[in-house]
């Protein structure tokens, strides 16, 4: 008899956590996407579909925007991770935890934090870019804050790690003997790393996709620091609509227009990009 | 609101219809179980006498209360708020919580209309759509003028005829700034109107305020409309208007608080403005940035100390607010904050505390007495407009959806 509840009772704790901070919320937020009125006189439960579509229509382009920066800034993160992870992986010798210690350094101050002061850095007269306007290498009314470009720096900088310890987990495990296997059967190095390593490393590139596309598509601080009006992302919006407009039965649509378009984005990857058959492919 | 909005109406058949097509009951009734409440509205002309005398009924003061307020509003010493203490044996806790009043209002709406507490017994809130919100919402406290001797001997009558709340029923005046346009004259030359935030010679340093009011209300006056009479359409050119502010690439971004650091880093040259900023700006950093209220006129604003209808202190929130009305109390803030101070009398105070002080700060202080943006001339309000004033939610909700996309473009 106990053995057989042991399995519930262990689910329990995580399982009344998650009912109580995950399902109730989200309940709560789908009636509201489905209620009508205003923050004065009260919303109602109406069934009110039309709220969707209203809001697809409107900020479609943030939307797409969000997507877009999303990918950018993931294509970005996998050619800026894949060396650092490969370099701490294979060459980190007996100082490797430092380096991923270094890594997470960062993570010991505030996010909103870190991110102002790029704002200091990439500032139209600052240390980066004022030197180099002064030295005529730049024309003077060339600047970085405000641009997309800054946003998808910020993204990239904000979610490195987030790519570099998946690859790196996948990386630690590769047996170096395989390695030198291939090597020993007249692969060069090219061709141990692209027959090899690099489809070993697949999961872990896998996994860190999900891990920084899904945030990125839908964060808010990056563009709202360093972007401009014409960077907006959908977390803004929703933000401005639950926070500065009180509308919440828009802002919980979008929230979920959101949640809906990241969910059926993920599954398709993973059905076409199964780490499996990730690696069967790149095994061919 | 006298009619029943349209909005409400139109809902109730699409729920029947989903219910039924859907055969969801169950979903739909747990749906609908989480609702959220509204606190309908009261007229919004001036509550019965017998109200004020409801709601002060039986109170009395405690020997505390806390404040909600905004950053760089106060002198961080409180040096007025020590004179009251020791005035009166109340204890002030003053908290600048307040810095946008949007997510204010919605992050107090759900324990003001569920009857709780907020934790302050007075804010200081902006005239403007949240106001409204507030007051529509019956969550402000209707004020006791026979318990604010200074502030009906001392206050500057044409308050008491603003439309957000006529007769100060329920707010009375802390400041009021004016919104302007602050630049660096050693980059564009003199600035006089609000055609300069469309000149395409200073493409890509210009800045506008991401709030909608604010940002309505120039968008507005650039086409010639004047805030209080505008229309729906007007508000649709205006926003076409401020599109091509965006799309030419004359604005460098919309800001927030933020932009008084932009003009700091020279990312704009000239920006939508508060007075108060630039004033308190050029004085803690030395910077000689140049404030002006435009040709075509400028926008007014009015923070007020309010006491919510939950406040546990509502007794010693009156006494503080009343204390603000004493001459010498109202001069001494303007001294520090330099925005609009809604107490004329003040003005002399000001310059007489100037001829007694000696050095730089006799200069600062005759310079505030003699300045236009603490205490503005007939001829300035005459220029100055408030907020577009909404009749109804729905008008506010209209008017955001005219101007939100303008903004997240």
């Amino acid at each position: 008899m106990r053995r057989r509840l042991a399995p519930y009772l262990l689910v329990l704790p995580g399982g009344l956590w998650l009912l109580l901070f995950f399902v109730v919320p989200m309940v709560t937020m789908l009636s509201l996407s489905l209620q009508e009125g205003d923050i004065v006189s009260g919303y109602v439960f109406t069934g009110h579909w039309q709220t969707y579509a209203d809001v697809f229509v409107n900020y479609r382009t943030q939307l797409v925007r969000s997507l877009v920066y999303g990918a950018a800034a993931t294509v970005v993160l996998i050619v800026a991770a894949f060396p650092v992870a490969y370099w701490i992986a294979f060459h980190g010798g007996r100082r490797k935890a430092s380096y991923l210690v270094l890594l997470l350094l960062p993570f010991f101050v505030s996010f909103v934090l870190r991110t102002i002061s790029w704002r200091y850095v990439l500032t139209d007269e600052g240390i980066l870019l004022g030197p180099l306007k002064d030295a005529g290498l730049l024309p003077d009314g060339f600047h970085v804050l405000g641009t997309p470009v800054a946003v998808i720096l910020g993204l990239v900088y904000n979610f490195l790690p987030f790519m570099v310890l998946p690859i790196y987990v996948a990386l630690e495990r590769i047996d170096p003997r395989v390695v030198e296997a291939a090597r020993d059967l007249y692969a060069g190095p090219a061709v141990a790393f692209r027959k090899v390593v690099l489809p070993l490393a697949l999961p872990g590139v896998f996994a860190g996709v999900l891990m920084t596309f899904v945030p990125a598509s839908s964060d808010y601080v990056n563009s709202a620091v360093l972007g401009s009006s014409s960077t907006a992302m959908i977390g803004q919006v929703i933000q401005s609509q639950y926070l500065t407009s009180s509308n919440y039965p828009a802002a919980s649509a979008l929230s979920f227009t959101l949640m809906a378009v990241l969910l059926i984005g993920v599954f398709a990857y993973a059905r076409a990009l199964g780490t499996e058959d990730v690696m069967k492919v790149a095994a061919r | 609101m006298s009619h029943l909005d349209p909005a409400l109406v139109r809902g109730l058949t699409t729920r029947r219809g989903f219910l039924t097509t859907a055969g969801l009951a169950a979903t739909g009734a747990l749906l609908a179980a989480c609702g959220v409440k509204g606190q309908g509205s009261p007229a919004a002309s001036a509550p019965a006498a017998d109200e004020v005398a409801k709601f002060w009924a039986g109170r009395t003061g405690t020997g505390s209360l806390s404040v909600a307020s905004w950053p760089l509003y106060m002198d961080p010493e409180q040096p007025e708020l020590k004179k009251f203490t020791a005035a009166t044996g109340i204890k002030v806790n003053y908290q600048e919580v307040i810095q946008e009043m949007g997510p204010w209002f919605a992050k107090v709406q759900p324990q003001l209309a569920a009857k709780q507490d907020i934790g302050y017994d007075a804010m200081i809130i902006t005239n403007g759509s949240n106001f409204a919100k507030f007051r529509n919402s019956g969550f402000l406290a209707p004020l006791d003028h026979a318990k604010l001797p200074n502030y009906v001997a001392n206050a500057d009558p044409s308050y008491a005829k603003a439309a957000y709340d006529p007769g100060n029923v329920y707010s009375i005046p802390w400041a009021s700034g004016i919104t302007g346009i602050a630049y660096d004259e050693s980059k564009t030359g003199p600035i006089t109107s609000i055609a300069d935030l469309w000149n395409p010679r200073f493409k890509g340093k210009v800045g506008m305020f991401s709030d909608t009011e604010e940002l309505g209300n120039y968008g507005l006056l650039a086409i010639g409309v004047k805030p209080e009479d505008s229309t729906p359409d007007d508000w649709r050119k205006a926003a076409e208007k401020l599109k091509e502010q965006k799309s030419s690439g004359v604005l460098r971004n919309y800001y927030d608080q933020s932009y008084i650091d932009a003009l700091g880093k020279g990312e704009v040259w000239l920006t939508q403005a508060w007075s108060g900023d630039v004033f308190q700006k050029n004085v803690s950093d030395g910077t000689n940035y140049k404030f002006v209220i435009p040709a075509e006129g400028g926008t007014i604003w009015t923070d007020n100390f309010t006491i919510p209808v939950t406040a546990k202190n509502p007794v010693d929130a009156l006494t503080l607010m009343d204390f603000f009305y004493q001459v010498p109390v109202s001069a001494s803030l303007a001294e520090y904050i330099n925005y609009v101070c809604p107490v004329p009398a003040a003005k002399e105070q000001i310059a007489k505390d100037a001829a007694a002080a000696t050095g730089e700060d006799k200069a600062t202080l005759a310079q505030v007495a003699a300045s236009p943006l603490v205490f503005p001339a007939a001829g300035d309000y005459a220029r100055l407009h408030y907020y577009v004033p909404f009749a109804s939610e729905a008008e506010h909700q209209e008017f955001q959806s005219v101007f939100e996309p303008v903004v997240l473009g």
